[in-house]
């Protein structure tokens, strides 16, 4: 990776290439089968594991404790449930408050043990009761109704600054892919979905724009005067577009996936569950998949929609017939030449 | 431009500077629910009628709560229930005053029209009305402005009521069907005013939306005047006309705008309390009624949301109001900070890695986006109640890659200019008109997402939204202010100038190709040495490259390449191509 900025220059004046466009029937295979895989995984599994935020759940009061440390708490409820993400805090001076997932009639009565051993209380200073959502469904379908119109503006806006509605048609499908796969991998680790994943789910969904935005815009200057050139067809021409940014996608991506990476590794391997590592596990597949699905899905797609235009055809029929008379004259001349 | 960005920064300082040292601001972004800790409040509610509660009404009391709790900033409160039948409010910090009223606000608003006003004083004992001279009814009222509703205990509850130091114990709720005699407390604008009112004509729960505006004038025109805009359904469209009919008599009787007849106003009264008497000036028909008269925007907006949120038929009692404290331990916020550390630390090693020197102006940006952002967060903490919640911080981090991705797509548009022959000033020109575009459309997008966001979702995604856009705008500030102005300063120098080879920018390490190379040649990417191809096979060949994609090309003239190597003898210049 020394010669970084050569690799870049062979992109940008297309010594290298890589074709993106060519083979995106194959791409678009693999992106449909992943995506067919993260709607039916979580399905297989049971649905989404949705965290005490959107279910509700139980809520212990332990009154008159002798010490503070929500980590007795903590533990006192893994004991009994493996893996459960309790919710501890300090009401009051002297009060503990520990909440968790729905729990069965039994669990509670072991927690209610547990609780009472940890924290040095007798049997009637614990209480449980049942506490519904934090994130009902008002706050869901708000945010649904935020996000639908927030799609269908950004439509209108890439449709608008693009000049071509298949634009913002392409952005749109690499996005949806990309959040497709992103849930559908957050659904296979497990972890509980909380409102920090979601927030995650929010920021990838607009980083996927916004790294599609930056391609299109190369694709756009680079296809702006098509028809006055013979040098590529349209799809090369979006092939170029992709490659000679590629550099700045794999730059923007390491520096935006470093931060996260060292949350999700350093952070939430040390910490355990929690915020961080629901948060970051969805940023870090988002920002890889969305950034990839700008490169392979989004733009090759695009390339697909316009090339069948007839203006476009004709201007490809140009080329081909530009490049037949350059190749003619070669074998004519029928010696080693540079053109 | 870099002058301009100082002032901006030195004005943010000062703002806070100035607000810390009134007491009112703090250096230190207020913290939220989940890292500071707050105040819980359990809130029963209490539904019209005395009935139980039903789940239906629990979730509409959650959705109330959360529209007032939401309404006064971007706090992420959290709002639950326990047990199906209480609301459970968590809010950070310790609720301001404010906060607390608009939580327990009462549902129960109505309209009643004014029988008699007084000031705010409670009548001196010697010189109250002696018993013989008390207003008697002389007939049954026949309607809610008949002054026969005044009785002798009426007008003594009145004379004695003392609106200047209203006792703090909380009443009976009055009954809509009888008169009432109440305070408006005092406000900046006037002191405190006591009422006589007649019973209920319109209740709160007709109320069907309610705004505020700015004004128009009588040619359209928007007047400097805040007005408050109601808006009722059918049924108190219909009461409301009535009403106005009936009140407007009195205000063209009691001689229009000079007139003093009280029973020309009606009054809006929240839990028992009156929060505004206007005049009816005309008879509103439509049931869309416009308040206006010495209204600033806040006491505008303040009656707005009353009238709206006051017109749902639910109320809430405060049952506790505990201290809680923050549910992630300190560990959690450190081991963020230090993971977002650790991750800033390896994002400056690459930068300088992937632009040499170049690197030092996309550090010395992200450090001054993060001045700016935090300088903002630490203001509209103290002026908005914008709390940092562990998400937000972890929100934060994560914008630092879409801050340098402005950079990146700065920086590489550069070394396309330069990849493409021109001197560094020039490329640093034309690269930045390419990029602004690239730049503007793309944060375009992120504002976009962050301004729906905010005001059409609730609560965390709210917050979210927040800093999503406010992120946004520090980007946008410092690649225009800073990062441009300083490259173009940059480009001037000799170490850049001239393409040192840590600048980052070196034009050799580039493969520049001077874009004339005379006879008009321009350079185009086929611009190659064509690989030798033998002459028996050249025409076959040549058919073979037509078909081929640019990829394919590529595929053979590196096959190619390699087997010329192979013959020379040396593999070196094949494996260099060939990665």
């Amino acid at each position: 990776m020394v010669n970084f900025s050569t690799f870049g220059n062979e992109l940008y004046t297309g010594k290298r290439s890589y074709d993106f466009v060519g083979y995106r029937k194959i791409w678009f295979l693999v992106a449909g089968i992943a995506v067919a895989l993260s709607i039916l995984i979580p399905i297989a599994k049971g649905g989404f594991n949705l965290g005490i935020e959107f279910r509700g759940g139980s809520e212990f009061t332990v009154s008159n404790v002798r010490t503070t440390d929500s980590s007795l708490g903590e533990k006192a409820v893994k004991d009994v449930v493996a893996g459960a993400v309790p919710r501890v805090a300090n009401v009051a001076g002297t009060t503990m408050r520990i909440q968790t997932d729905k729990l069965t009639d039994d669990q509670t009565l072991q927690i209610k043990e547990g609780l009472t051993k940890a924290y040095g209380v007798t049997d009637n200073e614990v209480t449980s009761t049942f506490v519904g959502p934090t994130w009902g469904a008002d706050v869901t379908k708000q945010a649904l109704l935020g996000l639908a119109i927030f799609v269908g503006l950004a439509a209108v806006l890439m449709a608008l600054y693009f000049r071509t509605w298949k634009m913002s048609l392409s952005a749109l499908v690499g996005m949806a892919v990309t959040m497709f796969i992103t849930a559908g991998v957050y659904g296979l680790s497990d972890f509980e979905v909380t409102p920090s994943a979601i927030i995650g789910f929010l920021t990838v969904l607009s980083y996927s724009l916004y790294d599609t935005v930056v391609v299109f815009d190369k694709i756009r200057e680079n296809t702006s005067d098509i028809q006055a050139s013979t040098r590529r067809t349209f799809a090369e021409e979006v092939n170029l577009a992709i490659n000679q940014t590629l550099v700045r996608s794999i730059n923007t991506m390491v520096v935006a996936i470093l931060p996260v990476g060292a949350i999700l590794f350093i952070g939430a391997g040390l910490l355990g569950a929690g915020t961080l590592r629901d948060l970051s596990l969805a940023l870090f597949v988002g920002i890889l998949v969305g950034t990839a699905a700008t490169i392979f899905i989004a733009a090759p797609l695009y390339a697909a929609l316009r090339q069948g235009e007839p203006d476009l055809a004709k201007q490809a029929k140009r080329v081909e017939h530009r490049r037949a008379e350059a190749a003619a004259k070669t074998a004519s001349a029928a010696t080693p030449a540079t053109a | 431009m870099l002058v301009w960005l100082g002032v901006i920064i030195a004005a943010m300082t000062a703002v806070l500077a100035g607000g810390t040292i009134a007491g009112q601001a703090s250096w230190a972004p207020k913290l939220a629910l989940d890292l500071e800790g707050g105040t819980q409040m359990i809130l029963a509610p209490k539904v019209e009628g005395g009935s139980g509660i039903t789940e239906d009404q629990l979730n509409q009391a959650v959705a109330i709560i959360r529209q007032r709790v939401d309404g006064s900033g971007v706090a992420e409160a959290e709002i639950s229930t326990q047990s199906g039948r209480n609301v459970v409010v968590s809010l950070p910090g310790t609720p301001a005053k404010e906060t607390r009223a608009l939580i327990q606000a009462s549902a129960d608003m109505n309209f009643r029209p004014v029988l008699q006003t007084g000031a705010g004083a409670a009548v001196p004992a010697a010189s109250r009305t002696p018993d013989a001279k008390l207003p008697k009814p002389t007939a049954a009222p026949a309607n809610s402005s008949d002054q026969n509703w005044i009785t002798p205990a009426i007008y003594k509850q009145f004379e004695a009521l003392d609106c200047d130091h209203p006792s703090q114990d909380k009443q009976q709720r009055s009954d809509p069907a009888k008169p009432l005699v109440t305070c408006e407390p005092a406000s900046a604008k006037s002191p405190a005013i006591k009422y006589i009112l007649g019973p209920v004509e319109v209740k709160g729960s007709n109320i069907k939306s309610s705004s505020f505006q700015l004004q128009r004038g009588a040619q359209g025109a928007v007047t400097n005047e805040w007005a408050v805009n109601i808006q009722f359904d059918d049924a108190g469209t219909t009461k409301f006309k009535e009403v106005t009919q009936r009140l407007y008599q009195f205000y063209s009787a009691g001689g229009g705008q000079t007139g003093s007849d009280p029973r020309a106003q009606f009054a809006i009264v929240l839990d028992d309390q009156v929060i505004s008497a206007p005049r009816s000036l005309a008879v509103i028909t439509d049931g869309r009624p416009q308040i206006t008269g010495g209204f600033t925007e806040e006491s505008a907006k303040a009656l707005s949301d009353q009238l709206r949120f006051g017109a749902l038929p639910i109320s809430f009692e405060i049952q506790s109001e505990q201290q809680i404290s923050a549910t992630l331990g300190g560990e959690q916020l450190r081991m963020g900070m230090l993971a977002g550390l650790i991750g800033l630390l390896l994002v400056v090693v690459y930068s300088l890695f992937q632009y040499r020197a170049l690197g030092f102006v996309t550090v010395a940006s992200l450090v001054i986006a993060g001045v700016l952002t935090f300088l903002a967060i630490a203001i509209l903490g103290w002026t908005e109640n914008y709390r940092l919640s562990l998400a937000g911080v972890a929100g934060l981090i994560v914008a630092i890659g879409q801050t340098a991705d402005s950079f990146i797509v700065y920086f590489e548009r550069i070394r396309d200019e330069l990849r493409e022959g021109r001197g560094l000033v020039s490329a640093v020109q034309n690269g930045w008109k390419r990029a602004k575009r690239t730049i503007l459309a793309s944060k375009a997008v992120n504002l976009l997402a962050a301004v729906v966001l905010f005001f059409v979702a609730v609560g965390n995604v709210r917050g979210f939204a927040f800093t999503l856009g406010l992120t946004a705008i520090a980007d946008l500030i410092v690649v225009f202010m800073f990062t441009h102005p300083t490259l173009q300063l940059l480009a001037r120098t000799k170490f850049f100038g001239e393409g040192h080879r840590f600048s980052g920018l070196d034009p050799k390490r580039l493969g520049a190709v001077p874009l004339y190379r005379g006879a008009g040649r321009v350079r185009t990417p086929e611009d190659k040495p064509v690989a030798v191809v033998r002459a028996k096979n050249t025409g076959a060949a040549a058919e073979a490259e037509r078909r081929m994609t640019i990829a394919e090309r590529r595929l053979a003239e590196k096959q190619e390449q390699a087997q010329q190597a192979q013959l020379a003898g040396s593999s070196k210049s094949a494996s260099k191509e060939g990665k």
